[in-house]
């Protein structure tokens, strides 16, 4: 069902990972990200997976949960794995037809494989822990800075919230009209790639007109509250740093450095 | 004829932190030609209860038979439930999607696999039945009214000539006028046609104006189901699930409670009127 598409959406526990700092999860995500490149060994791969299990145990992510969530990039996933499998120069190990496989290309497959795995369940991890509204608040405090060179950094911030809100709305609307049709008979499982694109009009068409009252609607209710920007606006929970942040970041560094110096 | 649930339950998001059981142990037979109403306080698991008649959702636990079939087998023909069990969602409007309204009324009857000719026919007979004019038929569906889409909306379903006719909250968000046009309209296709119709309705006066069975639900569970008049007898029991009587019904209570000589269970208006003219000897 469309409904079990996780990716980006928020999932409430009750663990340290939930209540850090949302500024530390956003680095964190980034540094996880950027010590994903900075190694091309077996260790390096040891020393993330390790992480990102550390922090999926800690966070009380159920892993069926979070496995569901990686279902959308499996196709993305075969697809490079497959091109670097084939398409990398070196060392040939056996060929068929147009096709050879070298040493280097079934390493670089599985190492592409594997950093685009960590790299999808870094950022899942980071928005199955944070609510939308957090995350965008420390986005905006991050970002703050480029203010003065005029960047609308607020206004940024609340569009990502705001698109982030509604994956969900968005979902469950599908859901429901895609219900809706199939109790007109739709099908939307069934035939060729032809037909199975013009059994999609029923449900884009609904959809969007939705979409485009629920944007309506919400505009008008920012108006109604006197939304005006980011100008003079104090937050109802300014983020403030405890303890434990402190050693999160203490942790963030070790795994970069750890990233840097592996052999 | 006739549906049959087998001791269904459901549960929404199994075995994540958002699982939530909304049915539990359901057992319900619905035979031919019946007006049933199907009432429950918001969340007490209606709109997932029906969304098992037409086999849209599966249940987690238990069977359901259509004709003495058993829905969840392999070789079980969707496609026909669907068809024999019409459902309309609530605010079905905003699945509308064609070009013209006839074109919309005329997607069920062809995904049903009707001939040209007869889903045509369907169509018109549907639109008619309720109420929409020939001289919107070409109109575009996102021109019309609130009131004309819900109407154009439920004869899409209505063209498929569904045996069983599910409609969650068709009256929800209509002016009064629009609410009896609807309802009336329901219970001349439900006489006319003799199909069997599931009213979900959060009116009491709605339900008990048309109806001749009662479902109650709570929490995800039956809780009763009987006529009209000997549920709206267990007013207490109703009150602490968040329901209620008929407001004519809790007048005519009061009334005899205050030692008037009324009958205290009518339970539409045309009812308390006779009781009360009588009382005057005014027939
Ligand atoms: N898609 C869903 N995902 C998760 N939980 C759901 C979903 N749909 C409904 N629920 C939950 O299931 C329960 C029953 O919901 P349901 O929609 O069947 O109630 P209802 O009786 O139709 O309510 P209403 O009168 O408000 O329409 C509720 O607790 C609801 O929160
Ligand atoms: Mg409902």
């Amino acid at each position: 069902m469309i409904r079990d598409i996780t990716i980006g959406q928020y999932y409430p526990a009750d663990s340290i990972i939930h209540r850090l700092d949302p500024r530390v999860k956003f680095t964190g995500t980034l540094a996880l990200i950027v010590s994903l490149f900075l190694f091309d060994s077996f260790y390096g791969f040891l020393l993330c997976g390790g992480f990102v299990a550390a922090v999926i145990i800690m966070a009380k992510l159920p892993l069926k949960y979070v496995l569901k969530g990686m279902r959308p990039i499996l196709f993305l996933l075969l697809f490079m794995m497959i091109f670097n499998l084939l398409l990398t120069p070196g060392e040939v190990l056996g060929s068929w037809w147009i096709f050879t496989v070298t040493k280097e290309g079934i390493r670089s497959a599985l190492f592409m494989g594997l950093r685009l795995i960590f790299l999808v369940l870094g950022s899942s991890i980071m928005t199955y822990t944070t609510t939308p509204n957090k995350l965008t608040d420390a986005m905006e405090r991050i970002f703050a800075p480029l203010k003065l060179i005029k960047v609308p950094v607020h206004e940024f911030s609340m569009m990502i919230s705001i698109a982030l809100r509604f994956i969900p709305i968005l979902l469950e609307e599908t859901d429901k009209i895609m219900k809706a049709q199939q109790a007109r008979g739709a099908d939307f499982e069934n035939g060729n790639v032809f037909k199975r694109i013009k059994a999609l009009i029923p449900l884009l068409v609904p959809l969007f007109v939705s979409a485009f009252r629920r944007a309506g609607d919400l505009a008008e209710a920012m108006e109604a509250r006197c939304y005006h920007g980011g100008k003079g606006r104090t937050k109802l929970k300014p983020l403030k740093y405890a303890f434990r942040d402190a050693i999160a970041y203490i942790v963030l560094v070790g795994l970069i450095v750890g990233a840097v110096f592996i052999p | 004829m006739s549906l049959i649930l087998d001791n269904i339950s459901y549960i929404y998001g199994k075995a994540t932190a958002f699982e939530t059981y909304a049915l539990k142990n359901v057992n319900l037979a619905i035979p031919d030609g019946e007006f049933i109403g199907l009432i429950g306080h918001t969340g007490s698991g209606k709109s997932t209860l029906i969304q098992h008649m037409n086999g849209l959702v599966k249940a987690t636990e238990g069977n359901i038979y259509f004709n003495g079939a058993d829905i969840y087998d392999k070789d079980f023909k969707m496609k026909e439930l669907r068809r024999k069990v019409g459902l309309v969602f609530q605010y079905p409007e905003h699945q509308l999607f064609e070009t013209t309204v006839i074109r919309d009324v005329l997607f069920g009857p062809k995904n049903m696999g009707m001939e040209q000719l007869d889903a045509e026919l369907a169509a018109y007979g549907a639109l008619k039945a309720v109420g929409v004019g020939e001289d919107l038929l070409d109109a575009s569906p996102f021109e019309l009214s609130g009131g004309q889409k819900r109407r154009v909306a439920i004869a899409g379903v209505l063209a498929c000539k569904p045996d069983i006719l599910i409609l969650d909250e068709p009256t929800a968000g209509l002016d009064p006028v629009g609410r009896i046009e609807i309802l009336s309209l329901l219970k001349q296709i439900h006489e006319e046609q003799k199909i069997t119709v599931i009213l979900v309705s959060h009116s009491m006066e709605d339900v008990a104006e048309y109806v001749e069975r009662i479902i109650v639900m709570n929490d995800g569970e039956v809780v009763m189901d009987d006529s009209p008049r000997v549920i709206f007898e267990r007013e207490e029991e109703l009150k602490a699930m968040g329901l209620g009587v008929p407001q004519v019904t809790r007048v005519c209570r009061r009334l005899h409670s205050l030692g008037m000589d009324i009958n205290p269970d009518c339970i539409t208006i045309d009812e308390a009127e006779q009781e009360i003219k009588k009382k005057f000897g005014l027939v």
